[in-house]
C-alpha cells in the first residue's frame, strides 16, 4: 500500500497552501459556532425539562422564540454569511493568466494530466500525478473525457467538478514541499472508490528541472529494449497506452512514457515497483475491479516480469 | 367574525343541541360506512383502511432501505473488504437513497396525512377517496416491482441523484437506470395524486368553525407539504422524461456535443431535490408541534409564528436547489446568492426548535415515550441543522462536499427532522388504530437504542469526511487513519438496528388494529382525532371553537358521540361529508362520497405494469396496460357525478346545505386548479430548460419556422379555448334537468380537434424548417414539448368523447354539471398551455 498521505491530522485542517488555509480557519469558527449553539440548546432543554421554575416561566414564552428562533441566528448567519461571500470572493478572484497552467481530465477512472507551454501546448503527458512548484499559484484545466469526476486536494483546496463540454479551472498553490493525497470525489459509477492521484510539490528550481527533464524524455527516443519492450508491442499494451519514441501511440489510457517515476499505480492505489507492476499488470481486475484494463492472465510470469523490467526503466 | 361565504355565525349557538336524536342512527352510519370483508378489502377506500395500508407499506420500505443500509456498513467496517462486490454495493447505495426518499420518506408523510387528517379535521373521510386508494396502490405495486429489480441484479446504481452522463445510454447501457426513471417518475405520480388530495381535504373539509387559524399545526404542514409537492415533482418528473427520452431515442438533452448539458439535470434534479428535504421535514414538524403540546400539557407556544416558519420555509426552500451544486464552478454571484438563502431557511427552522423548547418550559412533562422521542429529536435537528448552516459557507462547501461529512449531516437532519418524529407519532397515535396501547417499557430501550445508535454512527462520520474520504465509496484503503471510524460507524448501524427490531417486537406484542375499539388518548392530546370514532369517523361533526377543543370543553366527547353537533345520522343515506369554506371553514355543501370499487386498483396496477413494462421494453403489453388503466379510471369515474333527487339535507339543528355544487364553491373545481399547477409547473420547467439550453449553446440553434405559421397555429389555440368555454356556456343556457341536445360535447370535442390540429401544424412547421430531435438539443426540447402537448391532447380528445358517451346517456345535469366543469376546464387550459410553450419556443430565439 501507498505510504499514509492522509490519516492524522485530517488535511482539511492541515492545509498546506494559501487556498485552503483560509478554509481551516473558517472550519474551526464554524465547529466552534457549532458546538456553542448545541451547547445552548441542550442548555435550554435541561432548564424546560428539570430547570427552576423560575427560569422555566422566563424560558415558556414567544420571547424565547423571538430570541432563540429570530434574533440570534439573524445576527450569527449574518456574520457568518458576509465573511463567507468576502471569502468566496477572495478565493475566486480573477485569474491573472501568467500563471502556470495544467490541465487534468478525468477519466473513468483515473487523471490524465497534461502540463502547458504558455501557448496551451502539451508540454509533458503524465497521469495520476501532480507535480506542482512550491510558492506559486498553479491554475488546472479541469475537463472530463466520459463522465463527471471532481477534483479534490484537500490540503491544497476545496473540490472542483470536472464536467463533460466545460472547462472548469481550479487555482492550487502549496506552501511547503510535500505529497499530498487527491480523489475523485463525484461519483463516477464503477470502481469510483479507487480513483485517486497524489499531488507532488518541489522547490521552484527542483520543479523546473523535473518538468525539463520530462519534456526532453517525451522528444527522446524510449530507453530500455530488449524483451519486455517487446512484449509490450506484441501484447496489444500500445492500442490503449503511449510510450514516447515507441510506436506506442494509443491514447485511450494513462501515458506510460513516465510510467517509471510514478510513485503510484491504478490511480493512486498501490506503490510503484516492479511487483506491483506484474501483479497489475496480470491480475488488474481483481485489484481495481471494472477499470477498463483488462487482466493479463495470458502472459507468463516470465513475459510479465519482462514488460515490468522495460516499464520501470520508462522515467 | 365576519362571514365568508354569507353563512350566519349566530346558527352555531344551536349547538350542542339538546333534542334527542332518533334511534337506529348509528347503526345507519355503521351500515353505510361497513366495509367489505375478505377479498373485498382490497377494494376498501376508507381512509382508516387505506391510510394504515399505506404507512405500514410505508415502513416496509425504511425496513427494506435500512437493511441495505447495513450490508453498506458490513462492507464499510473494514478496509478492502469483499462482503458486497462493486456493482452490488453501488445497486445498494442507489437503492438505499432511494427507496428512503421516494418509497419511504415522501410516502409515510403523505400515509400519516391520509389516516390522521380526516380524524384531526373531523370529516367522515378525504374529499376524494378513491384517488387515495389509486394513489395508495400505484404506490404498493409500482414500490415493490422497483425494488424486486435488486433481486436480479437490475437495481439501478447510478447514485439516488442520477446524474447524467454517467446515467446515459454510453455509460449506463442496461435497464437499470430505465426502473429508475420510469418507476421513479411513477411513484411521483402517486405521491401528486396523494397530494391533490390533501389540499382539498385540508382547504375544504374542516369541521365547522376551524378557521385557518384555529387548524391543528399538523394539517398547516401537510397544506405545506401538499404545495411544496405540487411546485417541486413536476420538475423532476420533467428530468426523468427528459433523461428517458435521451436514453431510449437519442435526444441530446444533456450531450454537450449536439448542445445539451449536464448541469441542466442538476438543475431540474435539486430545484425538486431540496425542497424535497423540507417536504420530508415539515409534517414531522407538524407532528412534533402537536405532541409537544400534549406531552408538555400545555398549547404550542408561538402558534402563529410556527405557521409563518413553515410557509416561509416552503418560500425559502425553492431558491436553494443550487448549494448542490457550489463546486460545479457557478458564477460568484450566483453562488452568494444561493449561500445567502441558505443561510436564511434556517431561520424558519429555529423558530419551530424555539417554540418547542418555550412549549416544553411553559409546561410540565410528562415523560412517555413520545417525549423522549421528541427531546431527542429536537437535539439532534439542531446538530443536523447546524452541520448545514456549515455546507452553506461556500468556500466550507467546497472541501466537505460529497464527503462523508454530508452523509453525517443529511442523516441528523432527516433522522432528526423527520424519523425520530415518526416514531414518537408511532408511539403516540397508536392508540388511534389499535386495541392497546404500545409498551412504555420496550418503548424506551428502542428509543435509547435507537439514540445512542444514531450518534455513534453519524458522529464518527463528520470526521472521516474531514479525513478526505468521498461519499458513495464500495471499499477504502487502509493506513488512511479511516479504519476505526468506520468500524465505530458500522457498530452504531447495528445499535439503531436493534433498536428498530426492539420496536418490532413491540408491535407484534401489543399492536392490533382496529376502527372501533382503539386504545384511545393514552398521552391526552386535545385535538379532534382523539373524539370517539368509528369507521364513519365521528358520529356527529362538532362545532370548533378553539385549538384545543377537547381541553377546552370536556363535554365534547359526550356531546359528539350522542349527535349532538353537524350531520349526526346521514342526510341522505349515502357516505357525506360537509365541505366547508376553506378560510373560515362555514359549512358550504353536502358532498356525497363514492364508497368500495375495485376500479381504483385496477388503475393503479395497470399503471404500474405500464410503466413496468415500458422499462423492460415490452411495449405491446405496456400499450395494454395503458389501455386498461385509462378504462378503469373511466369506469370509475362513470358511476360518479350522477343526477341527484335530494337537492338539499339538513345538516343538524335545522340548517339546510345543498348537496354537490360545480364551480370555484365546489371541491372538485379545486382539485382540478390543482393539477393544472401540476401541468403548469412541468410546462414552465420545460421552459426553463428550453431557454437554459439555448443560453449555454446557442451555435446549435436554428431558425424558427415562418411567422405566418405560427399565428396559424396560435389562432387555432385560440378557436380551441374559445369552444372550451362555449361548451360550457351551452350547458349553463338550460335550467333544470338533462341537457337536451348535443352542443356541449360537440363543441368540447371541437376544441380537442383543434388542439390536435394545431399540435399537427406546429410539429409539421418545424420539421419543415429543418429540425430533427436528435439533432440538437434545441429539436430535443422543442419536439419534447411537443410530446407533452400531445400527451395533453390525447387526454383532451378522450374526455371530449367521455363527455360524449354521458351526453348521449342522460347524465349531463344542466345548468352546471361537475363533468362538464373538469372536461371544458381542462381542454381550455391545455390550448391555452399549448399556445404559451408554441409562442417562447417559435419567437425565442427570435
Amino acid at each position: 500500500m501507498i505510504e499514509a498521505l492522509w490519516g492524522w491530522p485530517p488535511p482539511v485542517f492541515d492545509p498546506a497552501g494559501p487556498y485552503a488555509e483560509s478554509v481551516t480557519t473558517l472550519a474551526w469558527v464554524l465547529l466552534g459556532m457549532g458546538v456553542a449553539v448545541t451547547a445552548i440548546v441542550v442548555a435550554a432543554l435541561w432548564v424546560a425539562l428539570r430547570g427552576p421554575d423560575a427560569l422555566k416561566r422566563k424560558l415558556g414564552g414567544e420571547r424565547t422564540v423571538w430570541i432563540g428562533g429570530v434574533a440570534f441566528p439573524g445576527v450569527v448567519l449574518t456574520a457568518l454569511l458576509v465573511w463567507g461571500l468576502a471569502l468566496t470572493a477572495s478565493l475566486t478572484a480573477d485569474i491573472t493568466g501568467d500563471e502556470m497552467r495544467v490541465r487534468v481530465t478525468g477519466e473513468m477512472w483515473w487523471f490524465r494530466v497534461e502540463y502547458l507551454d504558455d501557448d496551451g501546448n502539451v508540454l509533458v503527458a503524465d497521469a495520476n500525478e501532480l507535480h506542482l512548484p512550491v510558492g506559486e499559484p498553479v491554475v488546472l484545466e479541469l475537463q472530463s473525457a466520459d463522465v463527471i469526476h471532481s477534483f479534490w486536494v484537500p490540503h491544497l483546496s476545496g473540490k472542483k467538478d470536472m464536467i463533460p463540454g466545460r472547462t472548469t479551472l481550479l487555482r492550487v498553490q502549496a506552501d511547503r514541499p510535500g505529497r499530498f493525497g487527491g480523489v475523485c470525489a463525484e461519483y463516477c459509477g464503477g470502481p469510483h472508490a479507487l480513483m485517486g492521484f497524489v499531488a507532488i510539490a518541489h522547490g521552484q528550481d527542483d520543479f523546473r528541472q523535473w518538468l525539463a527533464g520530462k519534456a526532453r524524455r517525451q522528444a527522446a527516443s524510449a530507453p530500455g529494449g530488449g524483451a519486455g519492450r517487446r512484449q509490450f508491442m506484441d501484447s496489444g499494451c500500445a492500442a490503449c497506452h503511449r510510450v514516447a519514441g515507441t510506436p506506442a501511440n494509443g491514447l485511450a489510457g494513462p501515458d506510460l512514457t513516465h510510467v517509471g517515476s510514478r510513485q503510484t499505480l491504478g490511480a493512486g492505489i498501490l506503490p510503484n515497483n516492479r511487483g506491483t507492476l506484474i501483479g497489475w499488470i496480470g491480475d488488474s481486475q481483481s485489484i481495481k475491479p471494472g477499470n477498463r484494463m483488462p487482466s493479463y492472465d495470458m502472459l507468463s510470469a516470465e513475459e510479465l516480469e519482462d514488460i515490468a523490467i522495460w516499464l520501470e526503466q520508462q522515467k | 367574525m365576519k362571514s365568508e361565504t354569507g353563512f350566519d355565525h349566530d346558527l352555531y349557538r344551536l349547538f350542542p343541541t339538546h333534542r334527542p336524536r332518533p334511534k337506529g342512527e348509528v347503526e345507519e352510519l355503521e351500515r353505510i360506512w361497513d366495509n367489505p370483508k375478505g377479498w373485498g378489502l382490497l377494494t376498501v377506500v376508507n381512509n382508516n383502511y387505506v391510510g394504515f395500508f399505506y404507512v405500514a407499506t410505508a415502513f416496509l420500505f425504511f425496513l427494506l432501505a435500512g437493511i441495505l443500509a447495513l450490508g453498506m456498513r458490513v462492507q464499510l467496517a473494514a478496509p478492502l473488504q469483499e462482503f458486497l462486490p462493486q456493482e452490488t454495493y453501488n445497486q445498494f447505495f442507489t437503492m438505499h437513497g432511494t427507496v428512503m426518499m421516494f418509497l419511504f420518506a415522501v410516502p409515510m408523510v403523505e400515509a400519516i396525512g391520509i389516516m390522521l387528517l380526516p380524524q384531526m379535521l373531523a370529516a367522515r373521510d378525504l374529499p376524494f377517496p378513491r384517488l387515495s386508494a389509486y394513489a395508495f396502490w400505484a404506490y404498493f405495486v409500482g414500490g415493490l416491482c422497483f425494488f424486486a429489480s435488486l433481486f436480479v441484479g437490475l437495481a439501478p446504481d447510478g447514485g439516488w441523484f442520477m446524474y447524467p452522463p454517467l446515467t446515459s445510454i454510453a455509460y449506463s447501457p442496461g435497464i437499470n437506470t430505465d426502473f429508475w426513471l420510469l418507476g421513479i417518475g411513477f411513484i411521483e405520480i402517486s405521491a401528486i395524486a396523494g397530494a391533490i388530495e390533501i389540499i382539498v381535504g385540508v382547504l375544504r373539509t374542516r369541521a365547522p368553525g376551524m378557521t385557518l387559524d384555529r387548524m391543528p399545526m399538523f394539517a398547516w404542514a401537510m397544506l405545506v407539504f401538499a404545495v411544496m409537492i405540487v411546485i417541486a415533482f413536476p420538475s423532476v418528473i420533467l428530468g426523468t422524461l427528459l433523461l428517458e427520452l435521451e436514453r431510449a431515442f437519442n435526444w441530446p438533452f444533456f450531450d454537450p456535443a449536439r448542445g445539451g448539458d449536464p448541469l441542466l439535470w442538476q438543475h431540474l434534479f435539486w430545484f425538486f431535490g431540496h425542497p424535497e428535504v423540507y417536504i420530508i421535514f415539515l409534517p414531522a414538524a407538524g407532528l412534533m408541534s402537536m405532541m409537544v403540546a400534549t406531552v408538555a400539557r400545555t398549547p404550542l407556544v408561538g402558534y402563529r409564528l410556527n405557521v409563518l416558519a413553515l410557509v416561509a420555509t416552503g418560500f425559502i426552500s425553492f431558491g436553494v436547489w443550487a448549494h448542490h451544486m457550489f463546486t460545479t464552478d457557478m458564477p460568484r454571484i450566483s453562488a452568494g446568492y444561493f449561500s445567502a438563502a441558505s443561510m436564511a431557511v434556517s431561520l424558519p427552522a429555529g423558530i419551530q426548535v424555539f417554540c418547542w423548547i418555550a412549549t416544553l418550559a411553559a409546561g410540565r412533562i410528562r415523560w412517555s415515550v413520545p417525549a423522549l422521542f421528541i427531546v431527542g429529536s429536537v437535539l439532534i435537528f439542531v446538530m443536523g441543522g447546524l452541520t448545514g448552516v456549515m455546507v452553506g459557507m461556500v468556500p466550507f462547501d467546497w472541501q466537505v462536499h460529497d464527503t462523508y461529512f454530508i452523509v453525517a449531516h443529511l442523516h441528523y437532519v432527516l433522522l432528526g427532522g423527520m424519523v425520530f418524529p415518526m416514531f414518537a407519532a408511532f408511539y403516540y397515535w397508536n392508540g388511534m388504530t389499535s386495541r392497546n396501547p404500545l409498551s412504555e417499557r420496550l418503548g424506551r430501550w428502542v428509543f435509547w437504542l435507537m439514540f445512542t445508535g444514531l450518534h455513534v454512527t453519524f458522529l464518527p462520520m463528520h470526521l472521516t469526511g474531514f479525513m478526505g474520504m468521498p461519499r458513495r465509496v464500495y471499499t477504502y484503503l487502509p493506513d488512511r487513519g479511516l479504519d476505526l471510524l468506520n468500524l465505530v460507524s458500522t457498530i452504531g448501524a447495528f445499535t439503531i438496528a436493534a433498536g428498530v427490531l426492539l420496536f418490532l417486537l413491540d408491535l407484534a406484542r401489543n399492536f392490533r388494529f382496529t376502527t372501533d375499539h382503539d386504545a384511545g388518548n393514552v398521552y391526552g392530546g386535545g385535538t379532534l382525532e382523539w373524539l370517539p370514532t368509528g369507521m364513519y369517523s365521528t358520529r356527529s361533526i362538532p362545532l370548533v371553537r378553539s385549538r384545543e377543543p377537547l381541553w377546552d370543553d370536556p363535554a365534547i366527547c359526550d356531546d359528539v358521540a350522542e349527535g349532538r353537533y353537524f350531520l349526526p345520522n346521514s342526510a341522505t343515506g349515502l357516505r357525506e361529508t360537509i365541505i366547508t369554506s376553506p378560510v373560515n371553514a362555514e359549512p358550504q355543501y353536502l358532498q356525497l362520497m363514492p364508497g368500495p370499487s375495485p376500479w381504483p386498483i385496477g388503475a393503479a396496477a395497470f399503471t404500474a405494469f405500464f410503466f413496468l413494462s415500458l422499462t423492460v421494453q415490452a411495449y405491446a403489453f405496456a400499450w395494454f396496460s395503458g389501455v386498461v388503466a385509462t378504462v378503469c379510471v373511466l369506469r370509475w369515474l362513470w358511476e360518479t357525478d350522477r343526477p341527484i333527487a335530494q337537492k338539499e339535507a339538513d345538516i343538524g339543528a335545522g340548517i339546510v346545505v345543498p348537496i354537490s355544487v360545480t364551480g370555484p364553491r365546489g371541491h372538485g373545481w379545486w382539485a382540478l386548479n390543482t393539477l393544472m399547477v401540476v401541468m403548469g409547473m412541468i410546462a414552465v420547467m420545460g421552459g426553463f430548460s428550453y431557454l437554459y439550453l439555448y443560453g449555454i449553446h446557442p451555435e446549435v440553434w436554428i431558425d424558427a419556422p415562418p411567422l405566418g405559421q405560427t399565428a396559424l397555429v396560435a389562432a387555432l389555440l385560440a378557436g380551441a379555448m374559445i369552444a372550451a368555454r362555449l361548451a360550457r356556456y351551452l350547458l349553463s343556457r338550460h335550467e333544470a334537468g338533462v341537457f337536451p341536445g348535443q352542443g356541449p360535447w360537440l363543441t368540447a370535442t371541437a376544441s380537442a380537434a383543434l388542439i390536435v390540429g394545431a399540435l399537427y401544424l406546429d410539429m409539421t412547421g418545424w420539421q419543415a424548417a429543418g429540425l430533427a430531435p436528435a439533432d440538437s438539443a434545441q429539436g430535443a426540447t422543442v419536439f419534447a414539448m411537443l410530446a407533452y402537448q400531445a400527451c395533453l391532447a390525447a387526454v383532451g380528445v378522450i374526455m371530449a368523447l367521455y363527455l360524449g358517451l354521458r351526453s348521449g346517456r342522460g347524465l349531463l345535469t344542466t345548468p352546471a354539471n361537475v363533468t362538464m366543469d373538469v372536461v371544458g376546464r381542462f381542454l381550455f387550459f391545455a390550448a391555452a398551455q399549448g399556445l404559451a410553450l408554441s409562442l417562447l419556443m417559435r419567437t425565442i430565439p427570435g
